[in-house]
């Protein structure tokens, strides 16, 4: 009854094995360092590694997939070979292997074009408009994970929105690092709803997925706390649970998109590494409404966020407290 | 076969048909062109057909909707292109009207068509359809009209547009040789066609050849007694008197061509129809509004085409006792009280106006005489536009008692929805002050005018007026009116306009049965006594003084500005007739405390004596209740709901509510979670239609506690309908014997109604159906917020909740408000189970005029959807 968890050493990986083990589930994980949670069965290793991949998928029931290369910026043809060719590589050797069903882990913006997504449930996931090569990627890797589902080899995909907790490199320290070096604005005020996910709550509708594969197989189903915020809101709690003041000064969206888009390009004409200060799609995040319609989701899983907002919060702040 | 968006191609039929006109030589046939949606071809059964036709310049096509609508609802639709028009034949002929009634009969008997057979026109087609009607009754089953007219009133001109298009040197050019005429027509749908649709209607009449048929349509217009096509006008005209099946005529009145006026023509001759008028749709009717569904939806409601029709029976036939409204003037003015005060008008400088009950009597007598003499009597509608006083007062009465139907719109409606509400109204007569006359010239209002007082020559005939009240009085005696109490009582007595808050002014009919169950409503509620001095502050109550047998005073104050009532105006008011009852609006309350400061002990004294308030139309706060009982000391504090449909539904003093903030505390069952209005006032029954989880309500009626629907009141004194509003009518009486009153409430164990908001701003989030007042009223505990609006953003059922709090020391922009004050409202909110997702500070939020207490919650909504989707807005 193993499960093999994919891309276990990011924040939600980790997330997903610990409540895993805490079900009671043995589990392996597959990532190119160990993924530091007690109690799995680490297999090193990258998931454009065939050799590597059906070795851990070998002997497994299910699989979570999580591993993806996960940036604003970066060669498009990285993002194809990690997100696209790794997800077919870890289907197909799932397939071979005998493994009964698969959680694919993917995101709200395979179906985000840009503008305002306002209670919407989980669009189908379209790599022509999907804003930038991570959007693309996983679009595409999406449709390939829930074409293959079958009686037989069950395939879902979960996306849970802008997943933020204790250890998250991704948004959390972003965050704070700006606000730090004064170099977060807000746009247009941050009155724009934005939906995000606490960890712990999208590891445990990933894990709720795979006990629900019989209503879930075929779908893609997004998932979020379900408790839209304005966007100057959800910076300032962040930024007050690590410590440093939130911004205060607000620039047009309109503006930040534009020179998003000019800063991207000299960014990467310049040949520099490393994450430019602003970038149109990250203006258009901050700028634009989005948020889903949580019933269906909620509905199939059987599941609700055990974590509010609130208690989120507080639980990062005394992670920053430490 | 013609290809056209929207339309099913195989529905698209040519066909030969024999010409019977004089105008063909015999043995011609012409093609003809139709689109028929073929219900009944394969043997399924079907009411009947429905025989559509266009007017100029378009063609089949405007029926599409229907075609599909009746497949679904079993019947069959037919829409011809008439002869020279569409795709049917150019027959080089000159086709008047005449001819094209007897080609109309060609088309049905070529084809088949046999009854059950309603007939819908349009425009120039709507003649037709019903020249078609009159000569062919045995298998009519129904007519519905759209923007037509079958009359040139000889006194007024013919619509600019037409007149422009008759003109020498414009009409060929215009209509023939361009394409203008056909640009000009499509150009009036609102909002603008879509290009493939404009592209469809002009696709037939391409070159100039095509286009004969529109050019000889717009000479057929028969503009007077000369035009050949006049005679067969006017057999029409008068042939359709004595018909009598079902009517519906659905009107866009923003239509330059066939305005109000000639509906209102229409609805004289065919006095059963059943109308409804598209506020804001123009001559495209069927472009700008959904006409199909609801022709169909009538079709239904009136069993058109069944074995049994329902008759369209406005009246309800109701037993019991009725005194007319004005009876107690009469009585009064008989015994021996004849000589005391029943009416008085304060004024700001000289000493109050007044009438002993025998005079007004007189003077109700000699206004219905002068009236009468001027040809109106049982039906004719007298739009009043006099502020509340003794003139007032006597025209009402006189009004009601020759059976004339008296039309009240409000000031405060701003002049455009004034102006739209009289339109609609289409009045035989305004009678008003000067500068409603003013209004009434430069909107060009129908009806023939009366000044309420004298005017100069020059300003007479610069404003068209007839006559004043005074002439009005002075009619001599001998062409006296009929006697009092004519006015049969189940007739229509009165049309009053809603507020207009809620969308386009709404005018709501009664009967003189419904006015004086009213009367006996507040008489029996209020516990008034005969003897009362009542200051009459409030309008639509205002007129009832008379009625109750109650001595009543109009204050000093601009009548179109509740909120100028001053403290020392209400106090001189109460003290001219030493009154022991005072009708004041919330607004005006308002202002009196505010100017209560500089009120001398005199009247104070007489505002001491006062023992009833009644103040209605909003919500009134507790504490400012409180500060009306420290100035009215030994008054209780009534503040009644209802609305313009029903003036009075449920009743309670301040006592009443602090009985009901108590019962919350207890625990009541359904106390709570909204403003305790009381209970059902005499002869009202209230009841709940539950809502479902997306905010609607359903069919089922319930009175079980804290079950939150809208609010249903039956009551002897609920209006008789809306007036031309067929559909808004129907949704609103669709459960009898309810009312629906667009209002979303519950009851508690104790009876008690607590109202929760309006039904259109109700959100439905993923948490269920949440309710704007309760939570609003958490709101505006917080330090710093005056008022507070709770709203929905995003789909229905997955709504998240919003707070606008309008606050001290906002600032100019909107913005999201402070973090303390955003933790404040959510714990507010949570506290009543509401989580809120944003919450915003403005410097101010929209109310409406009449009462400045009722938030726009729709507009703040749309707002706020704006203004959290990211991007710049503007301020509120």
């Amino acid at each position: 009854m193993t499960v093999l968890v994919t891309g276990a050493s990011g924040m939600l990986g980790r997330a997903v094995a610990r409540q895993l083990l805490a079900d009671g589930t043995p589990v392996r994980t597959f990532q190119r360092t160990p993924s530091g949670v007690p109690g799995v069965d680490d297999h090193l290793g990258s998931v454009d590694d065939g050799v590597a991949v059906r070795a851990a998928v070998q002997g497994c029931s299910g699989v979570i997939h999580l591993a993806a290369k996960v940036s604003f910026t970066g060669a498009a043809a990285d993002f194809d070979r990690i997100n696209v060719e790794g997800t077919r590589l870890v289907l197909e050797s799932a397939r071979a292997a005998g493994v009964r069903d698969v959680v694919y882990v993917s995101s709200p913006s395979v179906a985000h074009s840009g503008a305002s997504l306002i209670g919407v449930p989980a669009g189908p996931a379209d790599p022509v408009h999907a804003r930038g090569n991570y959007a693309r990627t996983k679009a595409v890797a999406e449709l390939l994970a829930l074409a293959g589902s079958a009686p037989d080899f069950r395939v879902a995909a979960v996306r849970p929105h802008i997943v933020w907790g204790p250890g998250d490199t991704q948004l959390v320290q972003r965050v704070i690092d700006r606000a730090r070096a004064r170099r977060l604005p807000l746009l247009d005020g941050g009155a724009a709803l934005i939906d995000t996910t606490y960890v712990d709550n999208a590891a445990t509708a990933i894990v709720a997925c795979l006990d629900r594969m019989d209503q879930a197989q075929g779908q893609a189903l997004v998932v979020t706390n379900g408790e839209p915020r304005p966007i100057a809101e959800l910076i300032a709690a962040i930024c007050r649970s690590g410590g440093v003041a939130p911004p205060r000064w607000s620039i047009p969206g309109s503006l930040a998109r534009s020179a998003g888009a000019v800063i991207e390009r000299s960014w990467q004409r310049a040949g520099r590494t490393g994450e430019p200060p602003m970038t149109r799609f990250l203006a258009e995040q901050l700028s634009t409404a989005h948020w889903f319609d949580q019933r269906h989701t909620r509905s199939v899983l059987h599941w609700t966020p055990a974590v509010g907002l609130d208690e989120g919060f507080d639980r990062l702040a005394s992670h920053y407290r430490r | 076969m013609v290809a056209l968006p929207g339309v099913d191609p195989s529905w698209s039929t040519f066909t030969d048909v024999p010409s019977t006109s004089g105008a063909d030589t015999p043995g011609t046939a012409h093609r003809w062109h139709y689109l028929d949606n073929g219900a009944g071809r394969d043997g399924e059964p079907v009411r009947g057909t429905l025989l559509c036709v266009h007017g100029n310049p378009t063609f089949s096509y405007l029926w599409r909707d229907y075609l599909a609508a009746g497949l679904a609802a079993g019947w069959r639709v037919v829409a011809v292109d008439q002869l020279d028009m569409g795709y049917s034949a150019r027959t080089g002929v000159f086709r008047r009207l005449a001819d094209r009634i007897t080609d109309l009969e060609d088309f049905v008997a070529a084809v088949g068509l046999e009854g059950p057979l309603v007939t819908v026109g349009h425009d120039w087609g709507g003649v037709v359809s019903l020249g078609y009607a009159n000569r062919n009754r045995e298998s009519l089953v129904g007519m519905i009209l759209t923007n037509t007219a079958i009359h040139q009133d000889p006194a007024r001109p013919i619509p600019a547009l037409l007149r422009l298009a008759l003109a020498r040197g414009v009409h060929g050019p215009g209509t023939r040789t361009t394409s203008t005429f056909l640009d000009v027509t499509l150009a009036l749908a609102r909002p603008r066609l879509e290009a493939e649709v404009r592209r469809a209607y002009k696709n037939p009449y391409h070159g100039i050849a095509a286009r004969h048929g529109i050019a000889n349509f717009v000479s057929d217009i028969p503009v007077g007694p000369g035009h050949p096509s006049h005679p067969a006008l006017t057999a029409v005209a008068e042939g359709i008197r004595s018909i009598t099946v079902p009517v519906l005529m659905m009107w866009g009145p923003r239509d330059p061509i066939f305005s109000d006026p000639y509906l209102e023509d229409l609805a004289r001759r065919l006095p059963h129809a059943d109308i409804h008028r598209f506020e804001g749709a123009g001559h495209l009717v069927q472009e700008d509004a959904d006409t199909a569904a609801t022709a169909f939806q009538w079709l239904e409601a009136r069993s058109v085409g069944l074995d049994a029709p329902v008759a369209p029976t406005h009246r309800r036939a109701e037993g019991g006792g009725y005194t007319p409204l004005g009876q107690r003037i009469t009585e009064l003015a008989a015994g021996p009280d004849g000589t005391s005060t029943a009416v008085a008008e304060m004024t700001a400088d000289a000493a109050p106006r007044t009438l002993s009950w025998r005079a007004l009597e007189d003077d109700i007598a000699a206004v219905a005489a002068g009236l009468t003499a001027r040809g109106l009597g049982p039906g004719s509608r007298v739009s009043l536009l006099v502020p509340p006083g003794v003139d007032l007062t006597v025209l009402i009465y006189a009004c009601l008692r020759i059976g004339a139907v008296i039309v009240v719109a409000d000031a405060g409606l701003g002049a455009r929805g004034l102006s739209r509400a009289v339109r609609g109204a289409a009045p035989d007569v305004v009678i008003g002050i000067e500068r409603a006359l003013f209004a009434a010239r430069v909107f060009g209002w129908p009806g023939r005018r009366i000044s309420a007082a004298p005017l100069s020559a020059a300003r007479r005939s610069a404003l068209k007026v007839d006559a004043s009240l005074d002439e009005l009085r002075r009619t001599p005696t001998t062409s006296l009116g009929p006697p009092a109490g004519d006015a049969h009582p189940d007739a229509d007595a009165a049309i009053l306009f809603t507020s207009g808050s809620t969308g386009p002014a709404k005018g709501v009919v009664y009967t003189h049965r419904q006015l004086s169950a009213m009367r006996d409503a507040v008489e029996r509620t209020l516990h008034l006594a005969p003897g009362t001095a009542l200051v009459a502050g409030f309008a639509p109550f205002a007129l009832l003084g008379p009625a109750l047998g109650a001595t009543s005073v109009t204050p000093d104050m601009d009548v179109t500005a509740p909120r100028t009532l001053t403290a020392r105006a209400l106090a001189d008011a109460a003290a001219a007739i030493a009154a022991d009852v005072v009708f004041a609006s919330p607004a005006a309350l308002r202002n009196v405390l505010g100017t209560s400061d500089d009120l001398p002990a005199s009247g104070r004294a007489a505002l001491g004596r006062v023992r009833l308030l009644l103040s209605a139309g909003a919500p009134i706060p507790v504490p400012l209740l409180e500060a009306v009982q420290d100035l009215l000391p030994a008054a209780t504090l009534h503040t009644p709901y209802g609305m313009t449909e029903s003036l009075l539904v449920a009743d309670v003093d301040l006592a009443g509510i602090r009985a009901a903030a108590a019962a919350t505390s207890a625990g009541t069952e359904g106390s709570g979670n909204g403003v305790c209005v009381g209970r059902p006032v005499h002869g009202a029954r209230i009841a709940i239609a539950p809502l479902d989880a997306t905010g609607t309500p359903g069919p089922d009626v319930s009175t079980t506690p804290g079950v939150t629907g809208e609010i249903l009141v039956s009551a002897p004194h609920v209006k008789d309908r809306y007036f031309r509003l067929w559909k808004t009518q129907q949704l609103s009486a669709g459960t009898a014997p309810w009312h629906r009153t667009g209002d979303v409430g519950h009851l508690d164990a104790e009876g008690r109604l607590w109202v929760e908001g309006r039904l259109a701003h109700v959100i439905s989030s993923p948490a269920g159906v949440i309710t704007p007042v309760g939570p609003e009223q958490a709101l505006e505990q917080l330090d710093g917020v005056r008022l507070a609006a709770v709203v929905g953003v995003g789909p229905t059922g997955n709504q998240a909740v919003v707070a606008v709090l309008e606050v001290e020391r906002a600032g100019r922009r909107p913005r999201l408000a402070e973090e303390a004050l955003t933790r404040d409202a959510r714990i507010a909110a949570r506290e009543l189970g509401t989580e809120l997702a944003a919450v915003i500070v403005v410097p101010r939020l929209p109310v409406d005029i009449r009462h400045n207490a009722k938030i726009d919650r729709t507009r703040v909504a749309r707002w706020s959807a704006r203004f959290l989707a990211g991007g710049r807005v503007g301020s509120l």
